[in-house]
């Protein structure tokens, strides 16, 4: 019987009788010896272990993926590269690698392999924004300089041959119940009586957050259910009004659908995480995670989307801000999931704000979210998020009612940030103290009364 | 000629195929046991109990270890002895070791690790500078204070004086390779090391000293490391020890790999420090006297703090000419990890002391902070023409040359500084990089601008290069040439990624005329060279450079005595070039020539010796010429900031930086890019952050953010002074690899600058490092009075 099936570098892989959170890292390394693949952080911060991974069910597209969050069950169906799968057949350099040698972008080393299968996925897909493509790779030597020069150097190369993934990859025994290798289901259907049987159980989609619960919190998990064979719910469909994206829909997919009619949103989640993150995690995860500050909630919520949860053939719809109750408490029953999100296709006045250490690949100290609308200088409707100031991501009422109404002034933000002080309470913690968040906070009000004026709000923007 | 070549990394087609082995990429036999520690969830407490039943009972688990299960306990410390390698009944910092596991693997390791129940009994922490003050926490009997001339007198008597004083941050290596070793028991009790360490003799000594062994019963081998930074040139200790211990208490191999957050909870890092000054100056911002006071937050154990907070104080004058100055300098004992070397060693801790004032002082009288570093700078280089282009040779003529002007300037300690280029390079590089033209629009700029605001700053950079500690200064090589031609270079140098192999290679080839890959290089070998001093201080291609080099000519030299034998030619006129030996009329290959060198039974093989001369340093009177010569360099940093939330960026860098004649300019520049953004990363967004409980919260890149690819700037132009080194070094080249780090202060006075224009020009911004979104805000509110 064979439990999980993918290709490895062109080559048919299967096993059975593997732990169902066993890392694609710790196997290359331990068990297949293939040790070009890195561990720098164990939780998917530093990319040296990136690997490439392809879905035939996506159609040819590559995405680069952290193996050290990555579950072996994760890979079934799917073809996986490491670097040893980057150069050719016959030790043949494929043109980064060649690049990367030509133009002094290795130093140590050590965190070269993630760099080449970023880049590889970024030129077999023919990415030109290096930055972004490399976001999630860390260099502690080079100050990244030689590395974006080999990146530009590569563009104009042919796609080898050999990065074609020249057969399907085989197939696992279907799946059951009581797989040893997890439950994976196919449906949102099998999913949801399955769950509902076994409410305790880990639901995961991406592993980029489950990921560290066995990684580093050392957690045994069990039952675990893998979501990444359920494709109804990868919907993401759009009609005049609304999105409706299903939980099952990457960061990745979700920026591509959102970037041009929510340029705001599409800039947060450009700003989430990393490439091999996106890839990986689930706008349905992301809900689901409760995390305080979480980046695509608060922007979700300013948008005024309905969550739908579902326990067996049970669905119900609310408004998102009222599935977060506390810290890392929810209104969700056991054994009900996520199933979908539905928000405004239009919303011209929305605009986040993602405050943090780092502009990429960071987690936000305070993420702000603001879509207010005016009716001849008077504001008609006020939706502000934050994630980073409470427990959960949270409205700010207080604010919003100090601003409905109200003309369209610089004294009408002034009087509503000074109402932010009764919305919250914010914490002092590494990212920032309480009394930074409470500052920047009541100050995106005015970035962003400036910046649907039109002046110039965002550092990104200047250039030298 | 194969010397100042920009060749590649000799091991870059290795890193971008995966196939450079690292530590943890060699295969060991299948018994091979996985270590890690236990470690302190206190900072400062007695361990009244430890139940390591449910470690040892595990799955995986073979043993486990604490203090009570060993007869003697081995240290780890590279200085003083006080480092046990597991906490002997007190621990001293929240993540200290206090337990050993070993397991059938890494993970079966770390989960049996977290199963200890250990009591303790806390005690008062100590954790801050002030926390230490207060409790007279410190090593060494008290400050130490070096001083020349008079400053309070100076100060008193300046028509203007100011004060301050600001806190700097630390920074953690983050090495991309975790610490690591792995022990190989051999027959006869001897050991076989394996570690990702820039100092394998250290490794091999504190491994011979905890299993009872000479050093000759231990053999260290490191082929890389992926990434140092200072990080692994005392903290692999404790891997390599316990791995050793667990391999001879067990027959079987042993390795030791932290994960990450182990690694950051448990290691040391950059210190971080409060730095007081007080300052009297002229109108123009001429210093006339100048006090510091250092503060550095030391952590529990000694380890390399007082060669560190000894270099600040060598760099407090970094370019600029202080005649009357006195430096004091607190080290001081915190129950926190035990900070340790990182690139610069103390020296951007002493640097940036000195920047700041030059920033305060300009915004204090309204000038080009450009101004004043200039009216400050020592007196430039003289070359023995009298001019200023060519450098002096030798230099001992332009030191008689000035002492007959009365014109030598010396530093703060005492040393005659005889190669100043600082004002040169700032001179070019203000040129190149338009400074003054983009200082005016930016000003224009900001006047347009209500929330954002730009800033611009140039800062030099003059470092010592040498170890402070003489006998340090000196190293080893080992080049056999073999009957085929084909050449093996050994050094005691390491390879963390600053292209040292290669440097040497190509040292080595061009002694004998041929390319640099026709030298093997090989593997860091404590039974090769013994007795090796750590790659740090910059020093490793000036050191080993040399060594290599000097091996090679005796070889050569050997094989020209022999051939021209053969020839019937002087041995003076035997050419190596190009891969061919010429002697007289003959034309040999190397190989050739190789081959009829051992039929004549000649030796092939030779180690080569270097000691760097004309050093001499007393640190307890602070006086001597600690350094052989300074190298110099400058950057000019623009950025922008957000006044509503502090986020900031990096514009555009433009860097003029002198690695003499350099021996790869692409690996100098690479050095030279790579240390630019460390060093604006210490000083921007890497924040180490310990709560109140003395937990260090940033312990993970979740949490510590060091620069990421959008963080370079993206206008990023570097240049290579190019000049000879005056000194006899190695192909005249300097020394590159801590030296650029410090161009980062740039980008730090750059914000300084942008904050500076948020307000009236009377505040000061007096930003603290790191300049996060939160500190610069904070500033931004102080020269707005809010």
């Amino acid at each position: 019987m064979t439990d999980i099936a993918f290709l490895l570098n062109g080559t048919p892989v299967r096993l059975s009788g593997v732990s169902p959170t066993r890392t694609l890292l710790d196997w290359l390394r331990e068990d297949r010896g293939l040790t070009g693949t890195k561990e720098g952080c164990n939780e998917g911060d530093c990319g040296a272990c990136t690997v490439m991974l392809t879905d035939p069910a996506k159609g040819a597209m590559p995405r680069a993926l952290n193996a050290c969050i990555l579950f072996l069950p994760q890979l079934d169906g799917k073809s996986v590269r490491t670097v040893e799968g980057i150069s050719g057949p016959k030790g043949e350099l494929h043109p980064v690698q060649e690049a990367m040698i030509a133009h002094h972008g290795s130093q140590c080393g050590f965190c070269t392999p993630g760099f080449v299968v970023s880049m590889a996925v970024g030129h077999t897909t023919g990415r030109q924004d290096h930055d972004d493509v490399l976001a999630g790779n860390l260099c502690r030597c080079t100050g990244y300089a030689p590395i974006i020069r080999a990146a530009k150097a590569a563009e104009t190369a042919p796609v080898p041959d050999w990065m074609q993934e020249a057969e399907a990859p085989p197939a696992s025994s279907a799946p059951e119940a009581d797989d040893p290798a997890g439950f994976r289901p196919k449906t949102s259907d099998q999913l949801a009586a399955w769950y509902a049987e076994h409410p305790n159980a880990t639901l995961i989609a991406g592993a980029t957050d489950v990921g560290l619960w066995v990684t580093k919190q050392l957690r045994d998990l069990h039952p675990v259910a893998f979501l990444g064979g359920v494709e109804d719910l990868k919907t993401l469909t759009v009609n005049s009004d609304w999105f409706e994206v299903g939980a099952g829909v990457t960061i990745t997919d979700l920026l591509e659908a959102v970037a041009a009619p929510l340029p705001s949103f599409g800039e947060m989640l450009r700003r989430y995480a990393s490439v091999q993150v996106r890839n990986a995690a689930t706008i349905g995860g992301n809900i689901a995670n409760g995390s305080p500050i979480g980046d695509g909630p608060p922007a979700l919520i300013a948008l005024g989307a309905v969550l739908r949860l579902r326990r067996g053939d049970a669905r119900r719809d609310m408004p998102l801000e009222d599935f977060f109750l506390d810290y890392r408490k929810q209104d969700r029953l056991p054994g009900e999931f996520v199933e979908s999100i539905r928000f405004p296709v239009k919303a011209p006045e929305l605009r986040c704000y993602k405050l943090s250490k780092r502009f990429d690949q960071d987690i936000s100290a305070v993420c702000g979210c603001f879509n207010i609308t005016q009716d001849g200088g008077t504001v008609r409707s006020a939706r502000i998020a934050f994630g980073g100031m409470a427990g959960t991501p949270k409205r700010a009422l207080a604010a919003e009612t100090a601003l409905i109404g109200q003309p369209w002034t610089l004294e009408t933000i002034v009087a509503a940030q000074q109402a932010l002080a009764r919305d919250f309470a914010p914490m002092s913690d590494m990212r920032a103290s309480a009394s930074y968040r409470a500052a920047a906070a009541g100050n995106m009000l005015i970035r962003y009364f400036h910046d649907l004026s039109g002046e110039a709000v965002d550092v990104l923007g200047v250039t030298a | 000629m194969t010397l100042g070549k920009a060749l590649p990394h000799d091991a870059a087609p290795l890193h971008v195929t995966g196939a450079a082995r690292y530590v943890d990429d060699i295969p060991l036999p299948a018994n091979a046991l996985h270590l890690a520690f236990g470690l302190s969830s206190e900072a400062h407490a007695d361990i009244t109990a430890i139940d390591l039943s449910a470690v040892r009972a595990a799955p995986g688990v073979v043993m486990a270890l604490s203090a009570q299960d060993l007869p003697e306990m081995p240290d780890c410390s590279p200085s003083a002895h006080d480092e046990p390698l597991l906490a002997t009944g007190r621990v001293h910092y929240l993540g200290q070791p206090v337990f050993l596991v070993a397991a059938t693997g890494h993970l079966a390791a770390r989960k049996a690790a977290r199963l200890a129940k250990i009591t303790y009994a806390p005690l008062p922490a100590i954790l801050t500078v002030d926390d230490a003050l207060a409790a007279g926490s410190r090593f060494e009997a008290g400050p130490v204070v070096w001083a020349k001339g008079d400053a309070e007198a100076a100060i008193t008597a300046a028509a203007h004086r100011i004060s301050g004083q600001f806190e700097v941050g630390g920074q953690e290596h983050f090495y991309l390779e975790g610490q690591i070793a792995a022990a190989l028991p051999q027959e006869g009790g001897d050991m076989v090391i394996h570690s990702s360490t820039q100092h394998p003799t250290e490794i091999q000594h504190k491994v011979a000293h905890a299993l009872h062994l000479p050093m000759s019963a231990v053999r260290v081998e490191v082929r890389r490391m992926g990434g140092g930074f200072g990080g692994k040139e005392s903290q692999g200790n404790a891997l390599a020890i316990a791995c050793a211990l667990v391999a001879r208490a067990s027959g079987r191999p042993a390795k030791m790999r932290y994960d990450r957050d182990d690694d950051m909870m448990i290691t040391g890092k950059r210190h971080d420090l409060r730095i007081g000054y007080e300052v009297g100056f002229d109108a123009t911002g001429k210093i006339a006297g100048l006090s510091f006071t250092h503060l550095f937050r030391c952590g529990w154990a000694l380890d390399l703090s007082i060669p560190v907070a000894d270099r600040a104080m060598l760099h407090a004058d970094n370019c600029y000419h202080l005649p009357d100055i006195r430096i004091e300098s607190h080290r001081l004992r915190t129950n926190t990890q035990s900070a340790t070397a990182f690139r610069g060693f103390g020296g951007p801790q002493g640097m940036i002391g000195i920047e700041r004032v030059m920033d305060h002082i300009a915004h204090d009288r309204g000038l080009d902070p450009v101004v004043v570093r200039r009216v400050n700078f020592y007196a430039p280089m003289v070359s023995s023409t009298g001019g200023l282009s060519a450098p002096p040779h030798p230099p001992e003529d332009i030191f008689e040359q000035m002492k007959g002007r009365g014109a030598v300037q010396t530093t703060p300690y005492h040393m005659p500084v005889e190669d100043f280029v600082g004002d040169r390079i700032v001179d070019a590089l203000l040129e190149s990089s338009d400074y003054a033209a983009r200082r005016e629009a930016i000003a224009a700029w900001n006047t347009g601008s209500r929330v954002l605001k730009r800033g611009i700053a140039v800062t030099p950079v003059k470092f010592g290069i040498s170890f402070t500690l003489t006998h340090l200064n000196q190293a080893g090589a080992l080049v056999h040439v073999y009957q085929d031609g084909s050449v093996h270079l050994n050094h005691g140098g390491t390879e963390m990624g600053q292209g040292l192999f290669q440097k040497v290679a190509q040292v080595t080839a061009s002694v004998f005329g041929l390319e640099a890959d026709a030298v093997k290089i090989t593997a860091t070998d404590t039974a090769k060279v013994p007795n090796t001093s750590a790659t740090a201080a910059s020093s490793g291609s000036d050191l080993n450079g040399m060594a290599a080099q000097a091996a090679a000519i005796t070889i050569r030299d050997r094989m020209a005595v022999f051939l021209a034998g053969r020839h019937q030619a002087e041995a003076a006129d035997v050419v190596f070039k190009a891969g061919r030996v010429l002697i007289g009329g003959a034309d040999l290959s190397f190989a050739e020539a190789a081959a009829m060198a051992y039929a004549g039974r000649v030796s092939l093989s030779s180690t080569g010796f270097y000691a760097t001369p004309r050093i001499t340093w007393d640190r307890v009177k602070g006086s001597g010429r600690p350094f052989f010569y300074f190298a110099y360099g400058a950057a000019v940093t623009e950025v922008v900031i957000d006044t509503l939330t502090g986020e900031n960026r990096i514009l555009r860098a433009d860097v003029l930086h002198d690695s003499g004649a350099s021996l790869n300019p692409a690996l100098d520049i690479g050095q030279i890019e790579g240390a630019y953004v460390q060093g604006a990363g210490w000083l921007t967004m890497e924040e180490l952050v310990w709560d109140a409980k003395g937990a260090l919260r940033t312990h993970a890149p979740s949490t510590y953010k060091i620069p990421a690819c959008s963080d370079r700037p993206p206008v990023f132009n570097v240049s290579l002074w190019g000049q000879d080194n005056p000194e006899a070094t190695v192909g005249k080249s300097k020394a590159v690899g801590e030296p650029p780090f410090m161009l980062g202060i740039s980008a730090l006075m750059a914000l300084s600058d942008a904050v500076a224009a948020c307000g009236d020009g009377m505040t000061y911004p007096a930003l603290d490092a790191p300049a996060t979104p939160e500190r610069i805000l904070q500033a931004i509110a102080r020269v707005r009075h809010v």
